[in-house]
């Protein structure tokens, strides 16, 4: 049986096509607007983009580093 | 005032609460449907003001006080027992749709209390009956952690009990108007407060208790609580500074902890955590923006989280899994949900076109107008950080990743109905802001929609979802839970409390016989003196006590002589 077509291998190639050119028209809208910030740095070109994939990536390092010494077997309380 | 505005808008929900056992299938689907919307219809005929005052000892009462701040709350409260009673109506036992309308009226009453006293006796009524939702499970580990919810919530109880109590004796009135926290009685009233909001240390009794209810319970249990918290809040400690750093500190240990786990509800249970943590960042910027920015994000979250919810109950209830690791694919057979959770997890993490993203905003822009730099970078940072650990992580693991070869069809027609109602809304609100800007506590000047809003939320939003799929190794789902402050109080504690009995009991094997000797020699000469015939008990003559008179008064003679 064919896998789903969401599934596909082209499909999914075809995804990710879409979505970078998703994430440069973006980052190219910005260059049309007059963005004004409020404190400085926010107001810099592309500021939201680099900021939001910058963070995303240092609260997964953060979780992760926690993780290491928080993390139990699910089966942890069981025995309460 | 007379007719329907004469009544007090929860108490409806408590007399259904009462009367649906005693019914029939049918009747009680018509009264659990129908008595929210009465309520609604209730909510918006109470004039403004107080409209029922008591007298009690020597205070005054006001049982139901309305203005534009309680309306709001009991409207989307009221819509929210509404769609949580079509959910849970082929589903939720007796028990549970009673538990649910008492705390559906809890709530209602709560945010109608214009004095501290109805407030407290709303307040304690929530907690028993959420925590009757939360044992309408009815297994063994609803039974723990109903257990351990209500002890966390009857001190929250005891907790603002104290304070109410020292409030009045400070200001000789019951009132419930804003205070701040400056005096004893007032930290430990925004103490109660915050322990209902999910507020740290103690957090973890919302992702320990939710996720143990019913598919359905769970979906009344987000709602009601935190959010009747941010409305005392609200109005009680408006412009508090504590609250900005408590918020803050909630909004991340949402994300850390919902990135770190592997139960489909739990991560939802932590994002509560971390939107309520939003909503009291608001409260605590205390500028009218922020603060309708904190009631319109209340009003948009309990939509949107309740949303998420049904589409997990959904897939827990047709498929009884609930960890990430045994779901995956669900999409190709359970479309429906699939879309709705996608609807859900686009507004929670504030896309445009979405609820979410005409009321979170607001916070973000108060922190800007009132030049609060790190806040605003903070909470930009944890807007991304929505999208990661909700708005993307949800769907991703439940529908999508791995096939987990589980083919289960949508879930029956009243499920699907109540996740269309709000899907529904969840868009609507997003594209007709209006409808919720009119309903605000102040008047809205703020505008969603410009370009350049559009188009940085976009750039954030989107390069988070990178940061995702790049990062996607890291986050594979394993079968762990992360240790959470709850550690101290069902780890530490009971081992504490086990250590001591055994050293207890160890002494004591040891010392026993020494210990029934030293007792026997104790009674032996107490016995001595005091028994029937000690020297301290017999019976004595009238003369020897005469005697013993002079002697001491002569004594005293001769001391007073020198």
């Amino acid at each position: 049986m064919r896998p789903h077509w969401l599934l596909r291998h082209g499909t999914i190639r075809l995804l990710w096509i879409v979505f970078a050119c998703v994430l440069l028209l973006t980052v190219l809208a910005g260059l049309v607007m007059d963005v004004h910030g409020y404190f400085g740095i926010d107001g810099t070109f592309a500021f939201n983009a680099w900021y939001g994939f910058v963070t995303c990536v240092g609260m997964v390092v953060i979780a992760k580093l926690i993780g290491r010494f928080l993390h139990r077997k699910d089966s942890y309380y069981d025995r309460d | 005032m007379t007719g329907i505005s004469a009544i007090p808008p929860a108490l409806p929900l408590f007399l259904g609460a009462l009367l649906l056992p005693l019914l029939g299938q049918n009747m009680r689907a018509i009264l659990s449907l129908g008595l929210p919307l009465l309520v609604l219809v209730i909510i918006w005929q109470v004039p403004e003001g107080a409209s029922l005052r008591l007298t009690f000892l020597e205070y005054e009462l006001v049982p139901v006080a309305s203005d534009r701040l309680s309306r709001l709350f009991g409207t989307v409260f009221a819509i929210m027992a509404f769609a949580g009673s079509l959910f849970a109506l082929n589903q939720a036992r007796i028990v549970e749709l009673v538990a649910a309308l008492a705390n559906a009226g809890s709530a209602i009453g709560i945010v109608f209390a214009g004095d501290l006293l109805t407030l407290v006796v709303f307040w304690e009524l929530l907690a028993l009956s959420s925590t009757l939702v939360v044992w309408s499970a009815i297994t063994d580990r609803s039974r723990h952690a109903g257990m351990r919810y209500l002890v966390v919530h009857l001190l929250g109880g005891v907790m603002l009990m104290i304070g109410v109590i020292g409030h009045v004796s400070d200001t000789g009135s019951l009132l419930f108007t804003a205070m701040a926290p400056d005096s004893p009685a007032h930290w430990l009233i925004l103490g109660g407060f915050l322990i209902n909001a999910g507020a740290p240390p103690l957090s973890a009794w919302l992702p320990d208790a939710y996720p143990e209810a019913s598919p359905s319970g769970m979906v009344f249990l987000s709602a009601f609580t935190t959010k009747a918290a941010v409305y005392v809040l609200l109005r009680g400690f408006p412009g508090a500074d504590v609250l900005v750093f408590i918020g803050l500190y909630m909004v991340f240990y949402g994300i850390i902890y919902a990135l770190l786990e592997n139960d489909m509800r739990r991560i939802l249970a932590y994002s509560i955590v971390n939107q309520v943590g939003f909503m009291v960042c608001g409260i605590g910027i205390g500028t009218e923006m922020s603060m309708n920015g904190s009631a319109a994000h209340a009003f948009t979250h309990i939509i949107y989280k309740a949303l998420l919810l049904m589409s997990a109950g959904s897939v827990l209830y047709m498929t009884g899994k609930r960890k990430c690791t045994d779901l995956g694919g669900l999409f190709q057979s359970m479309p429906l949900t699939t879309v709705c959770g996608i609807v859900g997890a686009l507004s929670i993490s504030s896309f445009p076109l979405t609820s979410g993203f005409i009321s979170k905003s607001m916070i973000s822009q108060a922190a800007a107008d009132q030049h609060l730099a790190i806040i605003w970078f903070l909470l930009t940072a944890a807007s991304a950080g929505v999208f990661l650990h909700a708005g993307i992580k949800f769907p991703w693991f439940v529908f999508f990743q791995k096939d987990s070869g589980l083919r289960p069809p949508d879930p029956p027609l009243n499920m699907r109905l109540a996740m269309i109602l709000f899907a529904f809304l969840c868009i609507a609100l997003g594209i007709w802001p209006h409808l919720l800007y009119a309903i605000l506590p102040y008047p809205v000047e703020y505008v969603p929609y410009t370009r350049i809003h559009v188009v940085e939320m976009l750039q954030l939003l989107l390069f988070s979802g990178l940061a995702f799929f790049i990062m996607l190794p890291y986050l594979k789902r394993t079968l762990t839970i992360t240790l959470d402050w709850d550690w101290f109080y069902r780890r530490l504690g009971p081992r504490a409390i086990n250590r001591v009995t055994q050293v207890l009991s160890r002494w004591h094997a040891h010392r026993r016989i020494d210990f029934l000797r030293h007792v026997g020699t104790l009674f032996g000469t107490l016995f001595l003196y005091h028994g029937p015939r000690g020297i301290l008990a017999r019976t004595w003559a009238t003369g020897s006590m005469v005697l013993w008179v002079v002697i001491l008064l002569g004594i005293y003679l001769v001391a007073y002589y020198y």
